[in-house]
């Protein structure tokens, strides 16, 4: 049986761990002799107070999609890809050479390429850690975050000296052509003839993202591999006894991963910037644990824990726009917010579960 | 709330007296933050004087992601600022994408051109200036061996490089400059750890003078100079008080006069490019008192020529330096 309802684990434990993360940023915020109920309006009207606001949060939600999924079906087979970061940089690089190697004619057609060479890199670099892992016994945490650096000063290298247009200071590729530019929600909103989130950049990339959660939750739970997967992560041995290898099935779990993490670039490189940045992925592959973890390793959670925390990323970008509190505060609340949701989470789960026994044995006769 | 709310009332004002040339100024600044010890609070520097010489107010902001370069310019665009200067060649390719859409708008871009009727580009010769480092170095220097440590391996920084090999192989034909970058990720711009581990492999492999191109990384180039007893030299803001005696010199970049030219200027900022060279007084080598005693009066001579005729030396390191590039673009195989 259950210690607790199924609702009490999903919604109510994440809830009042945020609501004392929320709690402890207030008092440092009061701590800097700002106030804290101006900084919450701030976020809130910032990030879900206007169209505008909904098309920048739903734009980092996509970045965190991708990236909670990957370290998700990751974690199933208990392996820790902590390289979402280099893996999503390297499906950047993927998206920015298919954009520019041809003169598409049509986004479509852009797209299904572009998507592949997003989850060919992502994937290729998520492959060397998997084999080391499966053959050697290399950690995949250290492995896949020395992986990281090491798709740092590639990229460098690649924007730098190969990529850059001639007489450009700025590391950053060419622009794509104008046939790889994805439709904008803006725009599509705009061809019902509604005006909304004018200027932002959250596409239709947004739209693939749900339909990826989905698929991933069809691959977890019904699928022969996805059960592969989930055996190998409860039990090496068990699994190994059932007959499922574990080099095939580590390998074929990052691939799956770093594929996931790749495809993060044809939200952030090819809908948002139109060309590759030194600094596209900012962070988000790291952000992808704790939404992972927060999302309870469920797709759908993961679609919640990324929408929270891009409430978290636009409310506090307008919170650093609009109001004197600087930048890096913003960046304690939201370590805070993952404090209490992922490292903390046992503080708020085993009272509760308490609670909710002593109910039900109360209720008993 | 109080931004919040003179921002709203600026907008409202400037709303109300279109056409007046009233508006407030605003700043920008890159990912780097406002407090980098370096160029952005270089540019912050330059805003704060030009409030207490003119008591006037500005909009300042700083940003968290690459996203909100274009919400950020766009909503100050909107509430009236003008002029709008931002610090950081980042910002180049969303300017040229929105300078169109407000053409009654200033802006002011430092470190980029950017081609557009309303915008202001403001380059700096990082070269000249390296290239005058360079050649003090060369003067000072026992062994003929000299360091170079620069932040990331960007384009912007082959100029601080390039121009400091140029100026150094000028005074010391056959000496030699060991250079090392600290990093790969944005952090390398603030790895003072970093930055005082490579100090000390460089001085192990004889060099006795080391210049830091690295922002906050820097710091620690300095410290670990001074401990080790060798000489460093400084980049962007005049850094000799912090070891007196122990840095050589500073390149300074003077992002806070072009900030301050742009705020006096206000609404009559004129478009194009202003090239903030030696002769403008755009960057230099500091010699202060703290400095002093190591700049020799031969030094000074020897920094008399270049710097009156900086357009040469400008010109054969841009020469140096474009071949570099060319080089590079080319995969090495010139």
């Amino acid at each position: 049986m259950d210690k607790m309802p199924k609702w009490a684990d999903v919604v109510l434990t994440p809830l009042i761990s945020l609501v004392l993360a929320m709690a402890i940023s207030a008092l440092v915020i009061l701590a800097i002799g700002e106030s804290p109920w101006m900084a919450l309006t701030t976020m809130v009207e910032g990030a879900l107070g206007s169209s505008y606001g909904w098309g920048f949060t739903l734009y980092y939600t996509t970045n965190f999609i991708f990236t909670g999924l990957a370290v998700m079906v990751a974690y199933h087979a208990s392996l820790f890809n902590i390289g979402g970061e280099g893996q999503a940089m390297m499906g950047g690089l993927g998206v920015a050479l298919v954009c520019l190697a041809l003169p598409w004619p049509h986004w479509g057609v852009a797209l299904p390429a572009a998507m592949i060479g997003a989850a060919l890199f992502g994937a290729a670099w998520a492959l060397i850690p998997a084999w080391l892992q499966a053959k050697r016994g290399s950690h995949i945490v250290i492995t896949t975050i020395m992986f990281n650096f090491i798709a740092a000063a590639l990229l460098n290298y690649v924007l730098v000296n190969i990529l850059r247009p001639v007489g450009s200071m700025d590391p950053a590729s060419a622009r794509f052509p104008e046939g790889t530019h994805l439709p904008k929600l803006a725009e599509i909103a705009a061809g019902f003839g509604i005006e909304w989130g004018k200027n932002t950049p959250v596409n239709i990339t947004f739209l693939f993202a749900i339909v990826i959660c989905f698929l991933v939750w069809v691959l977890i739970w019904r699928t022969r591999l996805g059960y592969e997967i989930r055996a190998f992560g409860k039990s090496e041995p068990g699994a190994l006894y059932a007959g499922i290898s574990p080099v095939r099935i580590t390998v074929i779990t990052m691939l799956i991963s770093g594929a996931l993490a790749g495809l993060m670039a044809i939200n952030n490189v090819m809908g948002e910037a139109e060309r590759l940045l030194l600094n596209s992925v900012e962070g988000a592959g790291f952000i992808g644990i704790a939404v992972a973890l927060m999302g309870r390793n469920h797709p759908f959670g993961v679609f919640l824990a990324a929408l929270l925390f891009g409430f978290l990323y636009q409310g506090g970008g307008e919170l650093a726009l609009w109001t004197t509190i600087p930048r890096e505060l913003i960046i304690v609340i939201q370590a805070l917010v993952i404090l209490f949701t992922g490292a903390l989470d046992n503080m708020v789960r085993i009272p509760l579960e308490r609670m909710f026994m002593a109910m039900r044995s109360k209720g008993k006769p | 709330m109080s931004l919040m709310k003179s921002l709203l009332a600026g907008a409202a004002l400037t709303a109300l007296s279109s056409g007046l040339a009233m508006a407030e100024p605003a700043l920008i600044y890159d990912l780097g933050g406002k407090f980098d010890k370096s160029f952005n609070e270089a540019a912050f520097n330059g805003a704060q004087r030009w409030v207490e010489e003119t008591g006037g107010s500005y909009k300042e902001l700083e940003m968290q992601s690459e996203a909100q370069r274009e919400q950020a310019l766009r909503r100050l665009a909107e509430t009236g600022a003008n002029p709008i200067v931002m610090t950081g060649f980042a910002f180049s390719d969303v300017l040229t994408k929105i300078a169109p859409d407000y053409p009654d708008t200033k802006f002011a871009i430092i470190d980029m051109v950017v081609e557009q009727p309303n915008v202001q580009s403001v380059v700096f010769t990082e070269e000249q200036g390296s290239y005058l480092a360079g050649i003090m170095a060369a003067m000072v220097s026992q062994s003929k061996t000299v360091g170079f440590i620069g932040g990331m391996d960007i384009p912007l920084i082959h100029k601080f490089e390039c121009g400091f090999a140029q100026g150094f192989k000028s005074a010391a034909p056959d000496g030699k400059v060991l250079v090392n970058y600290t990093g790969t990720t944005p952090a390398a711009w603030n790895d003072p750890v970093k930055g005082g581990e490579l100090t000390k492999a460089q001085h192990s492999q004889g060099a006795d003078v080391i210049y830091a191109a690295a922002g906050g990384t820097g710091i620690g180039v300095l410290q670990a100079a001074a401990d080790e007893g060798i000489l460093s030299i400084g980049v962007d803001s005049n850094q000799n008080h912090l070891h007196p005696g122990k840095v050589l010199t500073s390149m300074v970049k003077r992002v806070d006069n072009a900030v301050f030219d742009a705020f006096t200027a206000g609404t009559e900022l004129e478009p194009g490019v202003k090239v903030m060279d030696l002769a403008a007084g755009g960057v230099d080598v500091a010699i202060d008192e703290s400095n002093q005693p190591l700049v020799t009066p031969e030094i000074q001579a020897a920094l008399t020529t270049p710097r009156r005729k900086s357009p040469r030396a400008k010109s054969r390191c841009m020469t140096t330096c474009l071949t570099i590039a060319a080089r590079q673009a080319d995969g090495g195989r010139r």
